[in-house]
């Protein structure tokens, strides 16, 4: 019974890793368009941390459930991840305190086109 | 109970090394151990270890506040991955200030990390009780959104009993 579940646990890694590895990257590329769309320096810190979080933490679940991975390069991945949880929101404050501290001044209410103020 | 926080440490340092080597010939297990005893004989004459340092019999508590936060920042990601795709821009940035009950500074420190961790809330600026922070969505940036990940936080951190508090 349980060797019947591991060797459909076998089959199926490769697959499961190589969709998380895509979908890690696919929020990667969402976390840039709205780094891009964005209107202004701190809105677009928001945006960024979709890939600080999500986008990292699919890619590396996906590099863990790869065939080639060995229980030190889970135990590597796992350490990765940790690291990135811990120094992303750091880094990410320090900028957002130093454009505070500068004196840059956020953009405040709605932004889009649905109030028609602006075409 | 300084040496407790060392043992503690020791054995973390010493899995560590074994986690990452996977090299266990007798000419590498040396190396590890020196620099292991290296490490500690540095961190006890720099008075590093501490309660905020070593917390390893808060271990538990610290790993339930993260499975909580993993969920809160997934559900977070979805709103913040919508506002990136949606075909007319439409957010609504806001400025909040949030007060926090958390006593000691690595309370704070967690609560201000967790919400900037969170996709759509940034903190800005940390004021005493008071931190100021920058949201996606105002509707979803109200100081109430904070009590629950702050009352959390104050718990993993600081403890229900509060008795080593950091003066200042």
């Amino acid at each position: 019974m349980i060797e019947t579940a591991l060797t459909i646990f076998e089959t199926l890694r490769p697959w499961a890793g190589g969709a998380l590895c895509l979908l890690g990257g696919l929020l990667a590329i969402i976390g840039t368009v709205g780094v891009l769309r964005f209107p202004d320096f701190y809105t677009r810190l928001h945006a960024a941390s979709v890939t600080d979080t999500s986008a990292a933490t699919s890619l590396l679940l996906g590099m863990a459930l790869l065939p080639e991975t060995t229980w030190l390069i889970a135990v590597k991945l796992a350490a990765i991840w940790v690291f990135i949880f811990i120094t992303g929101p750091t880094s990410t404050h320090a900028a957002a305190s130093a454009a505070h501290t500068a004196g840059l001044q956020p953009v405040i209410g709605r932004v889009g086109r649905r109030d028609g103020d602006k075409a | 109970m300084r040496l407790g926080y060392l043992i503690g440490l020791a054995i973390l340092l010493s899995a560590l090394w074994l986690a990452f080597s996977g090299l266990y010939k007798p000419r590498m297990l040396f190396f590890g151990l020196s620099s292991i005893i290296i490490c500690l004989v540095l961190v006890s004459r720099l008075r590093l270890l501490d309660r905020e340092a070593a917390p390893y019999f808060r271990l538990p508590v610290y790993l339930s506040y993260w499975v909580w936060l993993m969920i809160e920042i997934l559900k977070a990601n979805w709103i913040v991955i919508r506002a990136c795709l949606r075909a007319e821009l439409d957010i609504q940035p806001a400025l909040v200030k949030v007060a926090t009950t958390c006593r000691t500074d690595l309370a704070k420190t967690v609560f201000a990390n967790s919400i900037t961790l969170t996709p759509g809330t940034v903190t800005l600026e940390v004021e005493g009780d008071w931190m100021l922070v920058h949201g996606l969505y105002e509707d979803q940036t109200q100081p109430e959104d904070f009590i629950e990940m702050d009352r959390r936080s104050a718990e993993a951190a600081d403890g229900r009993k509060r008795e080593t508090e950091v003066a200042g």
